[in-house]
């Protein structure tokens, strides 16, 4: 009984952990790059949200309205910011990412403070379908997961501007002789990115409220489960998400105590990059020298 | 002729050893603070700026150097000038562990993984289990030191003398590692690692002891801190602090040794600074560290990727020339 309550539980920020997982896999395919600042963008764009529920809009409006602005300020930030750098070492990346998470987590506190809010969640009233395992945001969230999952598969696999975004990503000299632009396609990866990572944003604040550093943990499981499935592999790092929300919860309960469940995440990373650096699903990495 | 390089240490030599003449108290202990910063930088600035490695959890080490430091003293009745050593080789031994994951772990996953680290540090300093050497989340209280033989300086005084006397040992070590064939080595495998194995270089053997050493240094910043401040608590060894710690060392100047001084100026004072305009900007001011850290990162990146270090020396370059035409 408890199990399955810390299982379904485990299940609903697995899922929101999967999404996030999502958004680096998309910017790891298109650029060999994770983006330390996907979790400060995330919460950012929950903020905007906020505000705008806040004022009296209607939570699905705001909902889409956050996503698409978080789709053109993630678009934005790819053409300013990350552009310049497409040559510099990984180091330079690393630094400039983590200067970002720095200027959100700045942004978001001076406008809007660094106390806790509550965050509205769509799915009030009863438990779905009886479940009593799940409270009735869980049960949505994870609804709205693999809805997200299946409009990015649809995405990818049945519309023209999916498959040059997969093409630009696998092979950018061949893309761009075909005429792909392949500029674009990148500042379109990363614009997904940041919209996938608002629904995570929107679907965490309810349970871990909305603050400035809200994201911390989430986007180090996050870490763990795309490492955990394969970093280049978008199914691979979905199952990885599910996989360490339910680990994080089932461990957290019985073996290690809900105190120190951040060292899950740790664990994993390590243990998934000295076992198998490729992770469950991922292709192995074979350099020419 | 001394060298231009030699003057500017002189210089810097001069300051900090005229210092406890003019500050005194609360100004002392930042100063105290700056160069523990400096050797905590130092040691980050090896691994990551000479070796390729980067780590954003190095506050992580520096936190096994204060609470080592702070059970030793507390705990098992050590005096703090063998707790400091003792604890700054225990992190050695752990920085050279981490190493050997981290041998397989190219740029990228090596961040991910000591991004972790540094997250999960608090979490683990304060687990219930060892409470009864960490002192849970209360952390340790220990009593600040005196100056022995009868000197006659007071407890701020004395600290900062301490701090000095660690950070000049240690800044001579690292300045002589670096210009040596260490150093050669360390950069040829950061530069290319295939060409410095087929040169000969032991790649795997540098880069677990240089993140030993890079350990060690921040254990010994650690251990430095635990005794100036007093106290160790989990809360303070956080994710921000192995990120202010990337600032420094990418604000003084990546690759550099003097650079970290800056470095350690920057990170100590600039919070300090913020934190006095909240007359005027009310609790917004919270934000400024933050977003001056920031802007700051992307900008030295895009403008000046050597740093302080590097604008000082390429302007002194440009005022020599400028003299001799």
């Amino acid at each position: 009984m408890e199990f399955l309550h810390q299982f379904a539980s485990g299940l609903a920020l697995g899922g929101i952990y999967a999404i996030m997982a999502l958004a680096l896999v998309m910017i790891y395919q298109a650029t060999q790059l994770v983006n330390f600042a996907q979790g400060e963008m995330a919460m950012f764009s929950t903020y905007l949200a906020w505000q705008m529920i806040d004022s009296g809009q209607p939570y699905w409006l705001a909902f889409i309205v956050t996503v698409l602005i978080s789709f053109v300020g993630g678009m934005g930030i790819e053409r300013i910011v990350v552009r310049p750098f497409a040559k510099a070492p990984i180091l330079a990346s690393v630094i400039v990412f983590i200067g970002l998470s720095f200027i959100f987590n700045a942004l978001a506190g001076w406008l809007y403070g660094y106390s806790i809010q509550s965050f509205d969640t769509p799915f009030n009233g009863r438990p779905w379908f009886g479940n009593v395992y799940m409270s009735a945001h869980e049960s949505g969230s994870v609804l709205v997961t693999f809805v997200v999952l299946a409009l990015v598969y649809a995405f990818f696999r049945f519309t023209p501007l999916g498959l040059a975004l997969r093409a630009s990503a696998q092979n950018p000299v061949s893309a761009r002789l075909v005429g792909v632009r392949v500029g674009w396609m990148l500042a379109m990866g990363w614009g997904l990115a940041a919209a996938i990572g608002a629904v995570a944003g929107m679907m965490a604040a309810p349970i871990v409220y909305l603050d400035p550093n809200m994201m911390g943990g989430i986007l180090l499981y996050a870490f763990a489960g795309a490492v955990l499935g394969g970093i280049d592999n978008p199914w691979g790092a979905v199952v990885g998400g599910f996989v360490v929300g339910v680990m994080e919860n089932i461990v957290g309960a019985y073996l290690v105590g809900a105190e120190v469940k951040l060292s899950v995440a740790l664990v994993i990373i390590i243990g998934v990059l000295v076992v198998k650096p490729s992770g469950l699903f991922g292709r192995r990495i074979v350099a020419r020298v | 002729m001394v060298s231009l390089t030699n003057l500017g240490w002189l210089l810097i030599a001069v300051i900090a050893l005229a210092l406890p003449v003019f500050a005194s108290g609360y100004h002392l202990y930042q100063f105290s603070q700056v160069l523990i910063y400096a050797i905590a930088l130092l040691g980050l600035n090896l691994l990551t700026g000479f070796n390729g490695q980067i780590s954003l959890g190095h506050g992580a080490f520096f936190a096994i150097g204060g609470y080592g430091t702070a059970i030793l003293i507390t705990k098992f009745g050590v005096p703090y000038w063998a707790a400091i050593p003792i604890s700054s080789l225990v992190c050695f031994g752990a920085g050279f562990l981490f190493g050997f994951p981290a041998l397989r772990l190219g740029g990228l996953y090596l961040a991910l993984a000591t991004f972790a680290l540094a997250v999960a540090a608090p979490q683990i300093l304060s687990y219930k289990g060892f409470d009864n050497f960490t002192g849970g989340s209360q952390g340790l209280q220990m009593p600040k030191p005196h100056a022995p033989f009868g000197i006659p300086l007071n407890v701020d005084q004395w600290i900062y003398v301490v701090c000095l006397i660690c950070a000049a040992a240690l800044f001579l070590v690292a300045i002589n590692l670096v210009n040596g064939r260490v150093g050669r080595a360390l950069i040829a495998i950061r530069d290319h690692p295939i060409a410095a194995e087929t040169m000969g270089v032991n790649a795997a053997l540098y880069k677990t002891t240089c993140f030993g050493v890079s350990a060690l240094f921040a254990g010994v910043a650690g251990g430095l801190s635990a005794v100036a401040v007093g106290f160790v608590s989990p809360d303070s060894f956080g994710l921000v602090l192995s990120l202010s710690f990337l600032v420094g060392i990418v604000v003084g100047g990546l690759a550099s040794i003097s650079g970290m001084i800056f470095g350690a100026l920057f990170i100590e004072f600039v919070p300090n600074y913020a934190d006095q305009l909240s007359v005027y900007f009310g609790e917004g001011a919270k934000a400024l560290p933050g977003a001056i850290y920031g802007l700051l990162l992307i900008l030295i990146m895009a403008v000046a990727p050597s740093g302080v270090a590097g604008v000082i020396r390429a302007a002194v370059r440009r005022l020599l020339d400028a003299a001799r035409s």
